[in-house]
């Protein structure tokens, strides 16, 4: 456990990380208590107030859309959805990823060249059009798009963990409790999933970019959240219409999905210097 | 070398097999087929348009002869483009989104070099954390976002470039789709090429080669830019994923009748054939493309070897 | 070392060298302008075949409208006039027509159109062989339906050739629209020696041998057909255009700025985004015209809540305020809908919603009387699912009339947004479905084309709606010879089904174009077919 308490103290000292910490959380509370304090909601149309400007006074902070809906609210529940679709899908990349990994660089031998030949394999599929193919077979739900999404990135986590599992195996700590008889799975979890934390750690920090980048492109291309329920990506899609009458509604979605992404981005870089010194802030001569 | 290329492309059979037989079974499953529409034919009709194209076959029969004919280059016939084979729409839009992708490609590599480059010979300066902020925006910036706001900048407001595809734009319609595609990549090549560089120039036989007093150009040309660009070639790979993702929406934004396009529609329509031929020929491609990415990756780092 | 010196100069050089060469690769065709004027329209979605049994796109009739000809055709008005027949003549009884070919009608390299030509190609039009989509249109002729089936040869058609020039058809049972079926582009000839040799390649540019005004130049099936004129065709003279170009331009915002940018003179549509300012700014060159389509939310009346629940069904298509939507919704010149027919057809004047002529507050009211005598109130509220399938359109529509239920009635409603195909396979089952969107055009000059979809039993019946009454005075319609007594019948039998709310008409299709300045014959038409024929370039003042 000190690993972590190591790495937390590293995150600490580290101003990017912090800072995009506190705006990613302010924007999580934003996003989940916003729109109950709004005296508007996400699906009240107001037929008479149709593609209003954005105005303080108006009572419209981010405008109406095509509905007469207000944005902001809009925004915020979009907001909601990206941020949920991010943290679920990573976390079923990271639980494939990091099994996988576990497993094969554990096991060694054949099943790891063959576990991992299969991954080379995976590499090379058309991934996308593989989960434009999903969303277009199965009714479309959170779930599916959670597990679309997820499996389509687990990928790299399975070979960090795997390279990692396989350098971890040879220490010392690990050949100590192998002698004295600590079974497999107890080797697995109390001594080398621990040491994993870190890197996993930041290879999550940076999967969840990637993943709202997905759903917002699978939203995008309208096959993403059902209506009305909604996503960034679906608020960009919906902008693009009226770009000249209307830029704000396609601006200000874009705008939010920037600074979240922007956030993480950060984040995943922030946190690979505090994990991996090797790649710290060496570039000081 | 060749033996590395042989099996490599020996273990892309069993993988490109998967890539079908997924792709099929997907597009099957899909509800609806690709003759259906509010307008319902009469079932004698329809009967007899299934039996056309071998629908009303046990579906593991349609995938033999389905795969049957993908060995000897016949991807069948379009029921979307009902004049037309499969291999001939490919063949017909496949070259624009050659075009279009590695335009992007290239622009890419050379924006995000030079930017990166800069940026490792001038670490923590002003201009540093400059090319490595707007690296940071562009990396942030999907491409369905990037897409819409140039046109809206270029296209609409200002009015320099055409907005659409169209037949007549000649170069500059190319323009909006090729940076649109290009500006994400160029973000990731050049945080790469910046980390590699100043990785390399800080390594010993550097340090060693400065403190004989050569000059920098020449410590970058010929001693660092190779090793430097190492993890930029790794990152092929990825970009040209990115790029092919990229492009069905920057085709879709821009209505250009590229592979992208096709997929989508075909996907939408059941147009079966032709999402099974577009997914293997992308398939394929990318596999002929990573192993090619690997080839350059060996010849470029003599530490790695091709086994 | 030299050779490692010059490697990153290289590589930038290959780069560069390659990113310039490409670019100036494809930099299109040269100044050398035509001497004649092109004239440029957009196309919308991409044709699916210029074969004209095999095409089912609207994109494709365009097309073939302009490079094909069947026995008869339209005025620029929309009017039936000949085409290949110069004259024809229907027997008393209504089921056999005879036509006297052109002698002057040819094929595009020259050949004369003869009447074997269309006994050949109606032939091919049934033949189970052939898969042809439009086989409907072949469907009154005498044995059609069993050769069809495979029951019968197609030599067996109702088709034969009495002479060069004189070509019979028999009709199974008379059928009053028969001739209208006879201008679309499916019972078009196609050159006989061109399929035998081609095969199913026959289609392609370089291949397609037609009989139209103009024949096919080029086709890059995504993005632009080509054609030019037919120097063979008969009326050639009045043809004044030389060059069609069709740019397949799926979304009516590139659409737009194409003819903005003067690169297209006609558009296929306009973005409902750009309406109101392209109303302003431009009114005389758009052009909106009703068009014989309705867009219409249908009910599940075989399941529950609907199921024999007409007070419920009638009190949500009255909570709808169908002026809203068009005008703030969809925002193209569409008309609200209070029938199901569009109106506009020759000899048919749609009955209207019960409610049709009460005011807004009105309709409230009685909506909520409705919606209480069915047995809901504030507290025990409908729950509803509305599908309908992904399109931008679509969403908002849905997602206003949520809002209208819900302000009006309280109704609770859940959208559910499906994919096209998947939505028309849960339609046709009407198994989970309750409020579906759907829409329907006529195929024909007729309110038989709407209403037979809504008699019990009919497949496209998606509603499941079946009323005897109804079913009964669609009957007597079908077999009624008297065109005034059929049209009671057919009025009749919309009554019904209006009064029984099985759907609810939202809005009729408008067709919307930009149509440039410089093009003259434009007219506006129901049917929305602008051949490119009868258009011409205004004359420079």
């Amino acid at each position: 456990m000190s690993a972590a308490g190591d790495i937390g103290r590293r995150l600490g000292s580290i101003p990017v990380v912090r800072r995009t910490l506190a705006v990613l959380l302010v924007a999580t509370v934003v996003a989940v208590v916003g729109p109950a304090l709004s005296p508007h909601t996400a699906i009240d149309a107001d037929f008479d107030r149709i593609l209003e400007p954005p105005s303080l006074s108006g009572g419209h902070w981010f405008g109406t859309d095509q509905l007469g809906r207000d944005l902001f609210v809009r925004t915020l529940e979009g907001l909601r959805t990206t941020l949920l679709v991010a943290v679920v899908s990573s976390a079923v990349s990271l639980v494939i990823g990091v099994a996988y990994g576990l497993v094969a660089g554990f096991a060694g031998g054949r099943l790891d060249a063959v576990m991992m030949r299969f991954v080379d394999a995976l590499y090379a599929l058309p991934f996308i059009f593989f989960v434009i193919l999903l969303m277009v077979v199965f009714e479309r739900s959170f779930l599916l798009i959670f597990i679309a999404i997820g499996a389509v990135n687990w990928l790299d986590m399975a070979r960090i963990v795997r390279g990692q599992t396989l350098s971890l195996k040879q220490r010392d700590f690990v050949a100590a409790a192998k002698l004295v008889g600590v079974p497999t799975p107890r080797i697995l979890l109390r001594h080398i999933a621990p040491n994993l934390l870190g890197v996993v750690l930041v290879y999550l920090t940076l999967t969840i970019p990637q993943v709202i980048l997905v759903e917002s492109f699978l939203s995008f291309l309208g096959l993403g959240v059902q209506a009305p329920a909604t996503s960034l990506g679906t608020l960009v899609a919906g902008g693009v219409g009226p770009l000249e009458s209307a830029p704000w509604v396609l601006l200000l979605p874009s705008a939010v999905l920037f600074v979240v992404l922007l956030c993480f981005n950060f984040l995943g870089d922030g946190l690979r210097d505090a994990v991996d010194v090797r790649l710290g802030r060496r570039d000081t001569p | 070398m060749l033996a590395f290329t042989l099996r490599r492309l020996l273990a892309a059979i069993p993988t490109l097999f998967l890539v079908v037989l997924g792709a099929f079974l997907l597009v099957r499953a899909a509800p609806g087929g690709p003759f259906d529409e509010e307008r319902v034919l009469p079932a004698e009709l329809e009967a007899n348009l299934l039996a056309a194209y071998h629908l009303d076959e046990p579906l593991p029969t349609q995938f033999l002869r389905y795969v049957g004919g993908v060995l000897t280059g016949d991807f069948g016939p379009s029921y979307g483009y009902r004049d037309y084979t499969v291999g001939q729409l490919i063949a017909q839009a496949f070259p624009l989104s050659l075009m279009i992708g590695g335009l992007a490609m290239l622009l890419a590599l050379a924006l995000g070099i030079s930017a990166g480059a800069v940026a490792a010979l001038r670490p923590n300066t002003a201009l540093d954390r400059g090319v490595m902020a707007l690296s940071m925006t562009g990396i942030s910036i999907p491409v369905f976002v990037i897409a819409p706001l140039l046109v809206l900048a270029f296209g609409v407001s200002l009015d320099w470039l055409p907005v659409g595809w169209s037949g007549s734009g000649g170069i500059s319609r190319l323009v909006l789709p090729v940076v649109a595609l290009a500006l994400p990549q160029v973000a990731h090549i050049a945080r790469l090429t910046r980390a590699g560089l100043i990785e390399v120039l800080e390594s010993d036989y550097i340090r060693t080669a400065r403190a004989q007093g050569l000059p920098t150009s020449t410590l970058l040309l010929v001693h660092a830019a190779r090793p430097a660009l190492v993890p930029v070639l790794s990152y092929l790979g990825p970009a040209i994923a990115g790029i092919l993702t990229g492009s069905v929406v920057i085709e879709q934004v821009f209505g250009i009748p590229g592979l992208g396009q096709f997929f989508v529609n075909g996907a939408l329509n059941r147009d079966y054939t032709l999402v099974l031929g577009i997914v293997v020929f992308y398939a394929t491609l990318i596999v002929l493309l990573n192993l090619a990415v690997d080839i350059l990756y060996a010849t470029l780092d003599p530490r790695i070897r091709l086994t | 070392m030299t050779a490692t010196r010059s490697k990153p100069f290289s590589v930038f050089g290959i780069v560069l060298a390659v990113l310039l060469l490409s670019l100036a690769s494809c930099g299109g065709p040269g100044p050398d302008a035509p001497a004649e004027r092109v004239l440029n329209r957009g196309l919308g979605s991409a044709p699916d075949s210029f074969d004209p049994h095999k095409a089912r796109s609207v994109q494709s009739g365009t097309v073939l409208r302009d490079i094909g000809e069947a026995l008869l055709t339209h005025t620029p008005g929309g009017e039936l006039t000949g085409g290949v027949a110069e004259a024809w003549s229907v027997s008393d009884d209504g089921l056999v027509y005879t036509f006297t070919l052109r002698g002057d009608a040819r094929w595009s390299n020259g050949e004369p159109v003869t009447a074997e030509d269309f006994v050949y190609s109606f032939r091919r039009l049934v033949d189970p062989a052939t898969a042809a989509f439009s086989a409907e249109s072949a469907a009154p002729v005498e044995n059609a339906e069993e050769i069809l089936a495979g029951d019968l040869a197609p030599e067996e058609l109702g088709v034969q050739a009495v002479g060069e020039r004189q070509l019979e058809i028999r009709l199974a049972q008379a059928t009053p629209y028969y001739l209208s079926l006879l201008a679309h582009t499916s019972t078009q000839p196609v050159y006989a020696p061109g399929v035998e040799r081609h095969g199913d390649a026959f289609a392609r540019p370089g291949n397609l041998v037609t009989n139209g005004p103009y024949r096919l130049v080029h086709a890059d099936p995504a993005s632009l057909v080509e054609i030019e004129r037919n120097p063979y065709y008969w009326n050639g003279a009045e043809t004044a255009i030389g060059e069609v170009h069709y740019h397949v331009l799926s979304q009516p915002a590139s659409e737009y700025n194409r003819y903005r940018a003067g690169e297209l003179d006609i558009t296929d549509s306009v973005p409902a985004e750009s309406f109101a300012a392209i109303r302003e700014a431009h009114p005389d060159e758009l052009r909106v015209a009703q068009t014989l389509a309705i867009y219409y939310y249908g009910f599940n009346v075989t399941k529950p809540p609907f199921e024999g629940n007409p007070d419920l069904r009638a009190a949500l298509s009255m909570a709808i305020d169908r002026e809203v939507l068009v005008e703030r919704i969809t925002g193209r010149g569409e008309a609200p809908a209070y029938s199901f027919v569009p109106p506009g057809l020759p000899g048919y004047e749609p009955p209207k919603l019960p409610f049709a002529d009460l005011s807004r507050q009105e309709r409230i009211d009685r909506a909520r009387r409705l919606y209480d005598r069915a047995g809901y109130s504030d507290d025990n509220p409908a729950r509803i699912e509305l599908r309908y399938n992904t399109l931008d359109t679509h969403q908002r529509i849905a997602e206003a009339v949520q809002v209208m239920w819900r302000d009006v009635l309280g109704v609770e409603t859940e959208l559910i947004n499906e994919e096209f195909q998947v939505l028309l396979a849960n339609m046709r089952a009407r198994e989970v479905t309750q409020v579906f969107r759907s829409a329907w055009s006529g195929t024909y000059l007729d309110a038989h084309s709407f209403l037979s979809i809504l008699e019990s039993g009919n497949e496209a019946n998606l509603t499941g709606f079946a009323n005897a009454e109804y079913d009964a005075l669609m009957r007597r319609a079908e077999t009624e010879a008297n065109p005034k007594t059929r049209r009671l019948y057919l009025e009749e039998a919309e009554r019904v089904l209006l009064s029984e709310h099985a759907l609810i008409p939202l809005y009729y299709y408008v067709s919307k174009h930009l149509v440039s300045p410089d093009i003259e014959g434009w007219q506006d038409t129901i049917l929305d077919y602008h051949y490119s024929h009868h258009l011409s370039f205004r004359a420079p003042d």
